[in-house]
């Protein structure tokens, strides 16, 4: 299948993220506005988007192996902690801040308008930072 | 930024979409699909590999606007915040938060609650309710 595959994955993951809304700032503040002007559209983006996933995926996982990889490779099932904890806390905080989420502003990136760029931008500094900072942690853990 | 109306048949569709493209790459590659994690795999790779199939999907999704916008024959309405200071903030946090969160809407949200796993349930709760209460105290408290 070489890349067809990654190419179609990646167009419906950017029109979904176009058609339903979640590349529009405006839209995103509005729905976590609800003592405000509430747009409740994204509850439904979320709430197709899981449907969809969780029916599909065990459907996928039926056939034992996927189609171009020899096993599923699936994200370690960790415990809940103050990292992942403080992290969505953090990372709420951004979303409300700027609208823009990492998924929702890949299309914007696209628009020509300056706006999804300078997000963009500070997000990648951001994730460098926090590799940065982690890197630093386990070293003092080595020599400490 | 104005109020947006409530958009329930763009929100389901564009909502399978995203879980189509989800459930295609569990399929065809037998991993999730988060925007965060994609980002990432891109910036920090661990071969070179990994880093290609990630900027297929990446790119795709990022075309995925101008497609729209010639097929549909109008652009998406995206209206971002006008501070720059706003988005640089936002995303430095958005960055810094999904690095130690593990994922963003894309990844927990869509794909990890489709695992029914708990660290995804935890993160989803905890980063919506800390984006309404960031915008209620932006609007509301402060009236921006």
């Amino acid at each position: 299948m070489h890349r067809f595959d990654l190419l179609l994955a990646g167009l419906l993951f950017g029109l979904g993220l176009t058609v339903s809304g979640m590349v529009n700032p405006a839209k995103v503040l509005n729905f976590f506005d609800v003592f405000g002007h509430w747009d409740p559209s994204l509850a439904l983006v979320m709430a197709a988007a899981l449907l969809v996933t969780a029916v599909g995926y065990r459907i996928a996982w039926r056939r034992g192996r996927p189609v171009c990889a020899a096993a599923f490779d699936l994200p370690p099932r960790r415990a809940v902690d103050a990292r992942l904890v403080s992290g969505a806390a953090v990372f709420g905080v951004g979303w409300g801040l700027a609208g823009f989420c990492p998924g929702g502003v890949l299309p914007a990136l696209a628009s020509g308008q300056s706006a999804p760029w300078v997000f963009f931008t500070a997000l990648v500094t951001g994730m460098c930072i926090a590799r940065a900072v982690d890197r630093l942690r386990s070293e003092d853990k080595r020599h400490g | 930024m104005g109020e947006t109306s409530f958009t329930p048949g763009a929100a389901l569709l564009g909502g399978a979409a995203i879980g189509a493209a989800a459930v295609l790459l569990m399929f065809t590659r037998g991993r999730v699909l988060g925007a965060s994690g994609l980002v990432a795999g891109v910036l920090f790779p661990a071969t070179r590999a990994e880093a290609a199939w990630r900027a297929v999907l990446l790119l795709a999704a990022v075309l995925a606007l101008p497609l729209w916008t010639w097929v549909s024959g109008t652009a998406p309405p995206i209206e971002a915040p006008q501070s720059p200071g706003r988005l640089v903030l936002g995303g430095l946090l958005v960055g810094l938060g999904v690095s130690w969160g593990g994922g963003c809407p894309s990844g927990h949200g869509v794909c990890g609650l489709a695992r029914a796993a708990l660290r995804s349930l935890v993160a989803v709760a905890v980063f919506l309710s800390s984006a309404v209460l960031t915008v209620t105290v932006t609007r509301h408290v402060f009236g921006g």
